[in-house]
């Protein structure tokens, strides 16, 4: 893997163009499910990567666990037991951001600066611009992102931007085991999904196939599945996923009556200020309004 | 294993049986991932339940547990009737054509010799026949009805598909497709190789299953093979290491074996272990016991051990019986024993019947704890609730705890599944007072020994004379113990072919055991470990993955025993001419003048082909055998015998009370007693290991914790529906020595299967918890399992037993 730099390339709220002169490779991580074994060892990497630790659960009757992504837990194995033509099969899906090319969490985000998505195709939360409203949990196809509780901001998978701006593959990739999680540049990435896929038809899955949706552009993270035309078979993977309308709706009609609002809030205020002088201003809203005066 | 790792890269066919290697060594699993990728392999298990191993398989076979003989030897029925053996390959480097004493004989599930009031067989006419020239007599043409070729066929043409679906609760086609599987790798060009590990050895007849496997795998011309082979995997990271070391109580390093109560005479000791040839031309390499001996001894002694004291032979211990962990737990629970020092072990949360053991360890004035974790067994006298419910008011042993280290913080080296010495480094400091274990012993011994100076003692001698040359007496390092056990020239060593020259000068590291002596002028700690740490130094720390013949081998990637070799018996791998079997996979082979290769070949380097010598040279007959001899304690060939504790109460394969459970394996008064029923325990029990965890450890780390919280056991759809229980419900699970209570998992992966026409259920029971660490607390697994081992090896019946099941 090249060092990749970390060129920002979309922000969330942002209209100023970004840096483009240099050029990057796009990457992606492969997660091979075929050759997955659902040890874990990406979550537990994940852990002591990013300094996370999610609570010590319970066991609800199977065995995922944590049971869900959540602001300590940006990956978890997900497991179905599904039967094909008579026979068993144990289908173990890692979950996570999939750093789709077309962010719905990016583009729902009204925090300016507070989700980007890198010139390589990282999707990232910046957590320090971050207003913990949600909405990329809407713009979210996949429901990734989570809000934290202690600090009330979104957070998700980084695809280790950090390790990869240094040349490094992410820390999931490193830990696991079988090479069911391979990461390099996008094409590198298609082109082994592809022998994978001629291995697979060999041995009896005829529907054998990439997963690289779309109806966001393509992701960056992509799936082997050995029932590429159903991918709901794996704990629900979406079919054909695609940004909610509602994420449309807010960038077309309703941000800039939201801004509006917003600047007429700050107008008040500045009046306020100058008939009353300064006065005990809310932390959320002095946030507001510094976030205001950066867009 | 009989090749490594790496090596399983190479196979044709990968069989996972008795083992779950996905689940359990999940690092290793990555080179059937690769065999599968690059190699086109295809992936067969057969397991009671369906395992991560079995999510990436091409097909798998459910089996209940505990029946694997009769599996396999359905399998060795299936080779022997369709005629799908490797034909050259064991007729020249098997027993095939040995002819086995007249008076051996198996009748209804009993081998001749049984005494049913010992529990034990005469197994003197478990032999050959021997000629006039003292050689054992065979029949190439294979038409002796007593060659082992037809001894063998007969006894396992009782084999059937359809009886192995009576017993084994495979379904007949299942059963023949991994057959036909198998069968595809009968030809030279391709090879399976057969993955196991404790779900073949924790079984009453566990060390027959890996046997049985074995001799499938002979017959397949599997042996030595690159990509064939027997593959065990290890458990701990070095409980190879272990084994090699001779840390079980019958051995000595390098699996010498410690003098029995009645070997007193020192030359009758040697003789009996240095086998001589049984053919003509063969190598018989244990015809050097002594030279490994008495180097051993010179490393244990030094100047103490001298040709007039027999190198020191009575100092060693001389064995009344085996003194295996569940016979000292016995001997603890009668009361036999005042002190146990339990080092890197936890036997309370490891050992079966945790009542029994809880019991024994109370009978004890003291005991001592080495280990970096406060285990089960440190606190087994706290009282914590229905975890461990005992009062401690009425428990007077003493308990030290001694911190050590773990292995992150040790220089030394790690012997893993494929024979590699591996050195590692600390990666830090042991925290606050915890010292290596290295350390801790030493400390230990050097105290003792100058009590026993001072106040001298019964037989001080083998104490007071031990060698003890260390630059820090109570913190020997690593690299002074490998040098050790690697060994060294005591004087000047001459070429035996030329008096001019010397091999090695005094004091030098000698290349490996070829240079060993056993007249006093060479010691070595452990002789399979010899050469290790040559002059060239530690061959151990070599970090080069340069594999110039593309097949794996890496021969200078850390050190493997012996001698630096990669595969055993690797001279099978070429036809009895020397030519590789397959042109495509070539492994070693003779060049004209010597034998070459891309592994340091497993043979005598300049035996010429046409001098016959077999590949075994382990074995005084130079081959491979099927007829075990009298080497296992249960019979010659492995036999069906049913788990202890059976769900179907009868053995389909005999008629013979004796003989439903293993007749030669040993059972202590008043745990036969305690060996439940099916009537009150109607569902097969099993206990196994999660990826998420790491025995008893792992529970103590809090990403562990976080990944696998709280203690479960697995139950199929079917059984759950009978029993109103669903996923998440706690439930009772009961064994006639205990209960647990546990998370309900109701899976797809369990099922139902039909055996001697009764509906068998099996109850999954994950082990890993326990009252310590930071998971949520859970009971000790072993609460429920039996206090009976394997026959040979005494391993625990951990795989196999009954349970009942009710909702909490």
């Amino acid at each position: 893997m090249a060092l990749q730099s970390l060129d920002i390339a979309r922000r969330s709220a942002t209209t100023t163009d970004s840096p483009s002169v240099r050029q990057t490779t796009e990457v992606a991580k492969l997660i091979d499910v075929t050759t997955c074994i659902g040890c874990k060892a990406c979550q537990a990497a994940c852990m002591e990567w990013n300094d996370i630790r999610d609570e010590v659960g319970s066991n609800s009757g199977i065995y995922d666990n944590p049971r869900d992504l959540s602001a300590e837990s940006w990956t978890v194995m997900r497991y179905s037991e599904v039967e094909e033509a008579g026979k068993l099969e144990w289908l173990i899906r890692k979950d996570g951001c999939m750093h789709c090319a077309d962010p719905g969490c990016l583009k729902a985000c009204p925090a300016p600066g507070a989700i980007v998505q890198y010139a390589n195709g990282i999707v990232d939360f910046h957590e320090e611009n971050c207003i913990g409203c949600g909405y990329c949990i809407t713009g979210c196809p996949f429901n990734v992102p989570r809000i934290s509780k202690k600090d009330n901001k979104a957070y998700k998978c980084t695809l280790c931007s950090d390790r990869v701006a240094v040349g490094q593959e992410p820390a999931c990739i490193k830990a696991c085991p079988t090479g069911a999680l391979q990461f390099g540049s996008k094409q590198q990435m298609k082109d082994y999904a592809e022998e994978r896929i001629v291995d697979l038809k060999e041995r009896g899955f005829k529907d054998a196939g990439l997963y690289d949706p779309q109806g966001v552009g393509g992701t960056h993270v992509m799936y082997v599945l050995h029932h590429a035309d159903r991918p709901q078979l794996y704990n629900n993977l979406p079919e054909n996923p695609s940004i909610s309308p509602m994420v449309a709706l807010w960038k077309g009609v309703a941000k800039p009556l939201a801004t509006l609002a917003l600047a007429g809030i700050a107008f008040s205020s500045l009046f306020h200020y100058v008939i009353k002088g300064p006065n005990e201003v809310s932390k959320e809203l002095e946030d507001e309004l510094e976030e205001e005066d950066a867009s | 294993m009989t090749n490594h790792w790496v090596d399983i890269k190479n196979a044709d066919v990968v069989l996972i049986m008795g083992g779950n290697a996905a689940e359990a060594h999940p690092c290793g699993f990555k080179w059937v991932v690769e065999a599968k990728k690059h190699n086109k392999a295809k992936l067969v298990v057969v397991d009671p339940r369906f395992t991560r191993s079995a999510a990436l398989a091409d097909y798998y076979a459910p089996i209940r547990t505990g029946t694997d003989i009769a599996f396999l030897g359905g399998v060795i029925n299936y080779l022997l009737a369709n005629d799908k053996i490797q034909h050259e390959y064991v007729k020249a480097y098997t027993d095939f054509s040995f002819l086995v004493n007249n008076e051996y004989a198996f009748d209804n599930g009993l081998f001749v010799g049984y005494n049913a009031d010992k529990r034990s067989y005469d197994k003197s006419t478990w032999g050959y026949q021997m000629g006039k020239d003292g050689y054992v007599m065979t029949d190439p043409t294979l038409q002796d009805p007593r060659c082992v070729f037809h001894l063998m066929k007969t006894h396992y043409s009782r084999y059937t598909p359809e009886m192995v679906e009576k017993i084994c609760g495979t379904p007949k086609d299942q059963f023949l497709k991994v057959c036909e599987t198998l069968a595809s790798t009968s030809t030279p060009d391709r090879t399976t190789t057969i993955m196991y590990a404790l779900g073949w050895t924790q079984h009453s007849q566990g060390s027959q299953m890996i046997r049985a496997g074995a001799m499938v795998q002979l017959l397949l011309g599997n042996i030595g093979i690159a990509g064939g082979g027997m593959n065990a995997l290890r458990g701990h990271s070095n409980i190879q290491g272990l084994t090699d070391l001779g840390l079980l109580s019958n051995l000595l390093p390098g699996y010498m074996t410690l003098p029995g109560e009645k070997e007193t005479d020192y030359r009758t000791y040697i003789d009996k272990r240095a086998s001589k040839p049984l053919r003509p031309n063969q190598l018989s390499y244990w015809q050097n016991y002594e030279k490994f001996h008495v180097s051993l001894m010179k490393a244990w002694y030094g100047d103490a051990a001298t040709k007039e004291n027999n190198w020191a032979f009575d100092y060693l211990p001389k064995l009344d019986k085996m003194h295996d962990v569940l016979q000292v737990f016995e001997d603890m629970y009668q009361g036999k024993m005042n002190g146990y020092v339990c080092q890197g072990f936890n036997p309370l949360a490891s050992f079966p019947n945790k009542a029994k053991l809880g019991t024994a360890l109370a009978k004890l004035k003291y005991l001592v704890v080495i280990d970096p974790l406060a285990t089960e067994t440190s606190e087994f006298w706290k009282n914590f609730g229905v975890y461990n419910d005992v009062d401690s008011t009425k428990i007077q042993t003493t308990v030290f705890r001694l911190p050590s280290g773990c292995f992150a913080e040790e220089d030394g080296s790690l012997v893993n599944s494929g024979r590699w010495l591996q050195w590692h480094w600390k990666g830090a400091e042991p925290p606050s007072e915890a010292k290596s274990d290295i350390e801790i012993i030493a400390g230990l011994f050097t105290t003792l020994r100058g009590m026993y100076k001072a106040d001298g003692g019964a037989f001080p001698d083998p104490i007071l004379n031990m060698t003890w040359p260390y630059r820090i007496p109570s913190a020997p390092s690593a690299e002074e113990l490998a040098k050790e056990y690697s060994g060294k020239a005591l004087t000047d060593l001459e070429d035996p072919k030329d008096k001019t020259k010397l091999v090695k000068k005094a004091g030098e590291q000698v290349d490996g055991f070829a240079q060993l002596r056993d007249d006093g002028t060479t010691s070595c700690g452990c002789w399979i470990f010899s050469g290790c740490w040559s002059q060239a130094g530690n061959l151990m720390a070599r970090r080069d993955n340069a594999d110039p013949f593309g097949n794996g081998q890496t021969l200078n990637w850390a050190w493997a025993w012996p001698a630096n070799r990669r595969i055993l018996y690797n001279r099978a791998a070429a036809d009895p001419a020397g030519k590789p079997w397959n042109a495509k996979r070539k492994q070693v082979w003779w060049n004209g003048t010597a034998w070459t290769g891309s592994d340091i070949p497993d043979f005598k380097p300049d035996s010429n082909p046409a001098d016959g010598m077999g590949p075994f040279i382990m074995n005084p007959e130079g081959v491979a055998r099927f007829f075990a001899l009298d080497k296992m304690v249960e019979g010659p060939f492995p036999e069906h015998y049913e788990p202890f504790e059976t769900p179907i109460d009868t053995n389909p394969m005999n008629t013979n009370p004796k003989a439903i459970s293993n007749p030669a394996a040993r059972v202590f008064k008043g745990d036969m007693e305690v060996f439940g029923k099916s009537k009150d325990f109607p569902y097969a029990a099993t206990s196994y290991r999660l990826t998420e965890h790491f025995h008893y450890w792992t529970k103590h780390c809090l990403i562990n914790a976080v990944l696998q919280p709280e203690q479960f056991v697995e139950i199929g759809e079917e059984l759950a529906a009978e029993k109103g229980i669903k996923a998440g419900d706690r439930i009772k699970v009961r064994s006639n020595r205990g209960q647990i209570i546990a998370v309900a998992v109701v899976t797809k992966r369990l099922r139902a299967m039909m055996a001697d026409g009764k509906k068998i259920h099996h109850v999954g029971i994950p082990i890993h918890w326990g009252f310590k660490g930071m998971t949520k607390p859970g009971y000790i697994a072993n609460t429920l399992t039996p206090f009976v081992g394997d026959a040979n090896t005494q391993t625990p019946e951990f795989k196999s037993f009954l349970v009942n099941i009710e909702k909490a």
